[in-house]
């Protein structure tokens, strides 16, 4: 299928699934199944499914202790450049947004890997504002081929490229790629990219395929949650990973939840995703593709990244700078966004063990 | 041929060594500290170990848990070519981990399901220097045949879905290879509970390994005891010859008149 026709597909099967109808018969009957169906995802986000969050998250649990053990892999992001020519309502790196821009020197990245490979951390995400005049292929592939000797896996959330670009950065050493679609729905995707190239929706949501076309062996969903009708956007995310693990069964796929998050006290809309929504949703996920990793960024506080670690993630972050640098001496550019965790490896590696799981820092080889 | 009867002096032979334990054990799935009371408790001589999992140095290196004295047989998970799986075997060797190596080669991550063709590949390509290998395989008879021309030192097909726990639901499968194959069979993967082990045991297989069902038990290791206890009792049971279901054997031979004198 075409990948106008796979966006035409899934955007009509989100329409046409009515959330509300969802009966508390038919949330167990998900909850029941073995292997679940893309319906189910939808019945599991359901406001019916909400009364089932205990049971959710007892079979969360154990469905990912049957993949994955009871693991939590560290990794942390490294922030190495903050140009960007969009303009996203949201986003901190908006063009018009005056922040100190800085891009990070091939010495300062290395300086930067060596003080988080001391921290004992062996999985990095190099991330980077869409500026292909500041941070072109070329830039970034250079800071791979630096991140691959202190690391074991280096993963990107980088703007989307060609197939051509994605072989050359996955030769210079990255596996795995995380793409988020941010909204499904076409309308709004296009009123909060207001200018730049992530206006083109087609072009984020191809970017997956290619990458996995190009050798990549993993490649990470998600919406932004909070932007737009959450249940819906996690439902199209799903249905997304489902459609590119079909093209691709031997891809590794992984989900994240990152959330805009709500003003207290505010009256619930479709669009808030409070905690109990958020555990919902990874729960829901989870319930769906069990073999896929969930990972859990420092956006979440202590308290529900320390509850929900046993409750179907994969992966944590720890030890997080959100600005350009900063990991030794001072952050050389302003943060995209504001962490709420910022406890360092060894305080959230002491967590994991004190709940009874393991902190892994090491579980990729390179092939 | 004598048949050896006696459990006490039944070592299992893998790669010209012996071991006593027919329970090998996984390491992968409980946290680290875990390990060794689940290892003392299953008294397992083989313990296996993902080598993605293992570093040279690092934070919680999983090398560093693994009790001394035990065989270690890392294994290749997050391979998808026989290519990468010797990449992965040659790092298990430069990290000390011996030449024993379970081939895993797994194209599948919603299932695990292994894929024997390039399990196949990659056997050739580690025997051809010098590993043990010991391929996960979907238990197939021509496909096991194949492994056991290629070199591999025994055959470990699943009994269900990695990490399923859901028991020997490969039975009939394992059996034909457990009667044809003449390299040890070592059930692997899916085993839930120490009943269906024994069971593998009893049936003629000549080892198990477990790990998820010890790792998601609410106490691992008395769960790991308890699998110890299965494996011996099933190898003992095919070691005295279960009797047939239902099939009554009289105490003088019921043909013996074939061919006999005229009385």
């Amino acid at each position: 299928m075409s990948q106008a026709g796979l966006i035409q597909r899934l955007q009509a099967a989100v329409a046409a699934f009515d959330f509300q109808a969802v009966s508390p018969r038919r949330v167990e009957a998900a909850l029941a199944r073995e292997h679940r169906t893309p319906e189910d995802l939808g019945a599991l986000l359901s406001p019916a499914a909400a009364a089932y969050l205990e049971v959710m998250a007892a079979q969360a649990q154990a469905a990912t202790s049957r993949f994955f053990g009871r693991n939590i892999v560290l990794y942390t992001p490294l922030y190495i450049a903050n140009h960007c020519v969009n303009e996203c309502a949201y986003c901190g790196y908006n063009l018009r947004n005056r922040i100190r821009r800085a891009k990070l020197t091939l010495e300062e990245i290395e300086a930067e890997a060596r003080a988080i490979a001391a921290t004992g951390l062996q999985d990095i995400l190099l991330l980077t504002g869409e500026s292909p005049a500041k941070a072109d292929v070329a830039y970034i592939a250079s800071a791979v081929e630096i991140l691959r000797s202190w690391f074991a896996c280096v993963g990107l959330e980088i703007y989307p490229l060609a197939t051509a670009d994605y072989a050359r950065l996955h030769q210079a050493g990255a596996d795995y790629i995380s793409v988020y679609q941010e909204t499904y729905d076409p309308a709004l995707y296009d009123h909060v990219h207001r200018a730049g190239p992530k206006k083109d929706y087609a072009r984020r949501f191809g970017a997956h395929d290619r990458a996995l076309a190009a050798g990549f062996r993993g490649a990470s969903f998600g919406s932004l949650l909070g932007l737009g009708p959450f249940r819906r956007d996690v439902l199209a995310c799903g249905l997304h990973a489902w459609a590119v693990q079909e093209k691709y069964p031997q891809a590794e796929i992984g989900f994240s939840v990152p959330r805009l998050r709500p003003f207290p006290n505010q009256t619930q809309t479709e669009v808030d995703v409070h905690e109990t929504e958020l555990l919902q949703i990874m729960l829901a996920l989870r319930l769906f593709m069990p073999w896929a990793g969930l990972s859990l960024s420092t956006r979440e506080s202590p308290r529900f990244r320390d509850h929900a670690l046993r409750l179907g993630v994969t992966r944590l972050s720890a030890g997080v700078c959100t600005g350009v640098g900063g990991h030794q001496g001072r952050e050389k550019g302003d943060p995209q966004f504001h962490k709420d965790d910022g406890r360092s490896v060894a305080e959230i590696s002491q967590v994991i063990r004190e709940r009874g799981w393991q902190p892994v820092f090491h579980d990729h080889v390179r092939v | 041929m004598m048949i050896n009867n006696d459990p006490n002096n039944d070592p299992l032979t893998l790669g010209g060594r012996s071991f006593q334990s027919r329970l090998i054990l996984g390491s992968g799935k409980y946290p680290l500290p875990l390990m060794k009371e689940v290892i003392e408790a299953g008294q397992p001589d083989i313990v296996t170990l993902a080598v993605r999992r293992a570093s040279a140095g690092g934070a919680e290196n999983i090398l560093e848990h693994i009790p001394a004295g035990k065989t270690l047989l890392p294994n290749t998970s997050g391979a998808r070519t026989a290519r990468e799986a010797l990449t992965i075997a040659r790092l298990a060797r430069e990290l000390g981990c011996g030449d024993f190596i379970k081939i895993e080669v797994i194209t599948d991550p919603k299932y695990l399901m292994p894929d024997n063709e390039e399990t196949l590949a990659a056997t050739r390509l580690l025997v051809a220097e010098g590993f043990i290998a010991l391929p996960y395989m979907n238990p197939d008879l021509v496909m096991a045949r194949k492994l056991v021309e290629a070199g591999a030192a025994a055959v470990m097909p699943l009994g269900a879905p990695i990490g399923s726990n859901k028991g020997l639901t490969t039975r009939e499968l394992v059996a034909l290879l457990v009667a044809e194959i003449k390299a040890p069979v070592i059930v692997d993967a899916g085993l839930g509970k120490p009943s269906q082990a024994c069971e593998a045991l009893e049936m003629g297989a000549d080892a198990v390994m477990v790990n998820t069902a010890v790792a998601t038990a609410d106490d691992p290791p008395a769960m790991a005891r308890a699998f110890a206890l299965a494996v011996r009792a099933g190898r003992a049971a095919y070691l005295a010859g279960p009797g047939r279901v239902g099939a009554g054997e009289a105490s003088s031979p019921l043909t013996g008149f074939l061919g006999g004198s005229a009385s």
